[in-house]
């Protein structure tokens, strides 16, 4: 994606001031509600007209007010995934699908509808009314209907935070999908940090109206590390699941890893809490946790009384979270070799993503 | 006992296919007055419903006295309407425009309320989706406000089988011409002893 832009738009209270340019494939826009996330996406959409600036997408000027250039909305090629889905209630599934697909000309119509229904397994919904869909569904045909209208760019906005958690990550292997398998420019819009990391490579951190910085979505995750609550969490990505006694054996890389979570086939995302990652500074004998591998560790950040350090094992990336004495006693330094023990429990599977 | 005389008959007929008439050649002109009250910015907005609405707080008798000042052979649309060979006052026309623009207001009111219950994120979702102002009319508003447009049809359709000041004054009360139901309950009742033929004509 290409996407330069300039907006400002006052609404008395509250002043929308924005310049930026995004050239990753995915990017996120996140923030605390009330940041102007929305704003801006009804501004790029069109759906609202700033007060002056210039919105540019791959080379195409979409709004300019010095020019006097305000392309509509149904001009702009501009996919919107609404956070209530917003699907049409006297259509059936089918035509709400190909709502946008039907207004595409033939010659932008880069998506085939049926590997789409495929991809988001919407065959056995196709004739129903949208009415009787629960939640999860609808949300996954407004995506549907979204991307063929085949948009060169698709604006998400929080379209999972109106779902439990369960059901959010249902989705999450869909929406993985989709944009892996058709090359569409996504903008998330979020105030979720797990899933600004699951969505986005490159993330602008909104505050009050303003870009208040613009940073890689690991970067914003690691910061969580000291200022959020919850701490830092990794995202660790395992295969090959196989039950293993009571327990579940699964691959991380090259390393095996021991979970009380059963795994479903192909790649399973879990979580591992930075601060449940025990480490040792000489192989224990006999632990009760399950998993003990060495590693490297490749570095140290942090302050205050919370120390990330991460950790290479057999290549893999992981952050654990300890205190600065800690680190003093246990001599913590970059290429230094530790044990992290990690128990069974202490990993929670996020989804799996079928083959 | 309820008995009918042709001229009866012929009054419900008359009834019938003037509010049939008026409720059908009204709903085009309702719809787009409504879709104009609800989505289109115009200027004077006040002003248009207004005159919209003036046929609802207006006497009919007054309706009846404009609308024959205007299609009268004088009037600015009568004397047009005139050379084009067209008559209007007291023929089955003008009791159909009376009925038109008596209930008009009644048939706006309805469908307006309608158009104003449909969530405008439908509306924003058809545009980002590549759909027109007109290609969203008919295919997200005009479905989402049918129940109200029949609503709205129904209500003119009995408004216009009722209607008689502006029908009196605009078309006269010439049976078997322009002679409604209500007006030959009118006759009958100015005729001595013709009580029981108005409970007849109102089907009593």
């Amino acid at each position: 994606m290409n996407l330069d832009v300039a907006l400002r738009k006052d609404y008395g209270k509250f002043e929308l001031n924005v310049e930026f340019s995004l050239t990753a494939r995915h990017c996120g826009i996140f923030g605390p509600s009330g940041s102007g996330k929305s704003t801006l996406m009804h501004l790029l959409a069109g759906l609202l007209k700033p007060d002056e600036g210039r919105i540019m997408l791959a080379g195409r000027t979409l709004f300019d007010s010095s020019r006097n250039i305000n392309v509509p909305p149904e001009e702009r090629r501009i996919g919107v995934v609404f956070q209530h889905s917003h699907l049409f209630p006297h259509m059936s599934v089918r035509r709400n699908l190909l709502y946008g697909w039907r207004r595409t000309p033939e010659a932008e119509r880069l998506i085939n509808p049926e590997a789409l229904i495929r991809v988001l397994q919407l065959d056995p919904l196709l004739d129903r009314g949208v009415n009787s869909l629960s939640g999860g569904e609808r949300q996954r045909v407004a995506l549907g209907r979204t991307v063929l209208a085949c948009p060169r760019l698709i604006l998400m906005d929080e379209p999972l935070s109106g779902l439990d958690e369960e059901l959010k990550y249902q989705i999450m292997p869909y929406l993985k999908k989709v944009f892996s398998e058709f090359d569409v420019p996504l903008l998330f819009i979020s105030h979720a940090l797990h899933e600004m990391r699951l969505m986005a490579e490159e993330v602008l951190v909104f505050e009050a109206g303003v870009v208040r910085e613009r940073l890689p979505a690991e970067e914003l995750a690691r910061r969580s590390l000291v200022t959020g609550s919850r701490g830092y969490a990794n995202l660790l990505t395992l295969s090959a699941p196989q039950p293993h006694g009571d327990l579940w054996l699964y691959q991380w890389g090259k390393t095996p890893l021991i979970l009380t979570e059963p795994g479903e086939g192909g790649d399973n995302v879990v979580e591992l809490a930075a601060k449940d990652i025990t480490l040792f500074k000489r192989h224990p004998e006999a632990s009760s946790a399950r998993n003990l591998l060495p590693c490297r560790v490749a570095g140290l950040f942090g302050v205050g009384n919370r120390i990330g350090v991460e950790l290479d094992c057999n290549g893999s990336r992981l952050i654990c979270q300890i205190v600065p004495d800690s680190v003093r006693e246990l001599d913590i330094h970059e290429g230094g070799e530790v044990i992290a023990v990690i128990k069974a429990s202490a990993f929670r599977r996020l989804y799996s993503m079928n083959n | 006992m309820l008995t009918l005389s042709p001229q009866d008959m012929q009054a419900i007929w008359l009834s019938a296919r003037v509010a049939i008439a008026a409720t059908i050649i009204s709903v085009p002109f309702g719809f787009a007055a409504a879709y104009l009250l609800v989505f289109v910015r115009v200027p004077a907005k006040a002003m248009l419903e207004g005159l919209i609405n003036l046929p609802l707080v207006l006497p009919p008798v007054v309706v009846g006295y404009l609308l024959l000042l205007l299609f009268g052979q004088s009037g600015p649309l009568g004397g047009l309407l005139h050379s084009l060979g067209i008559r209007v006052v007291f023929t089955l026309t003008g009791a159909v425009i009376a009925s038109a623009v008596v209930g008009f207001p009644l048939l706006v009111r309805s469908i307006r309320t309608g158009m104003e219950d449909i969530d405008k994120r439908y509306l924003q979702a058809s545009r980002t989706l590549g759909a027109r102002w007109w290609d969203t009319l008919l295919t997200i508003i005009l479905p989402l406000s049918g129940r109200a447009v029949l609503a709205g049809m129904t209500l003119m359709f009995a408004r216009s089988l009722g209607e008689f000041g502006a029908t009196i004054i605009l078309a006269g009360n010439i049976p078997g011409v322009t002679q409604t139901i209500p007006l030959a309950i009118y006759e009958y009742t100015n005729t001595p002893g013709g009580d029981r033929l108005a409970r007849g004509a109102a089907g009593q």
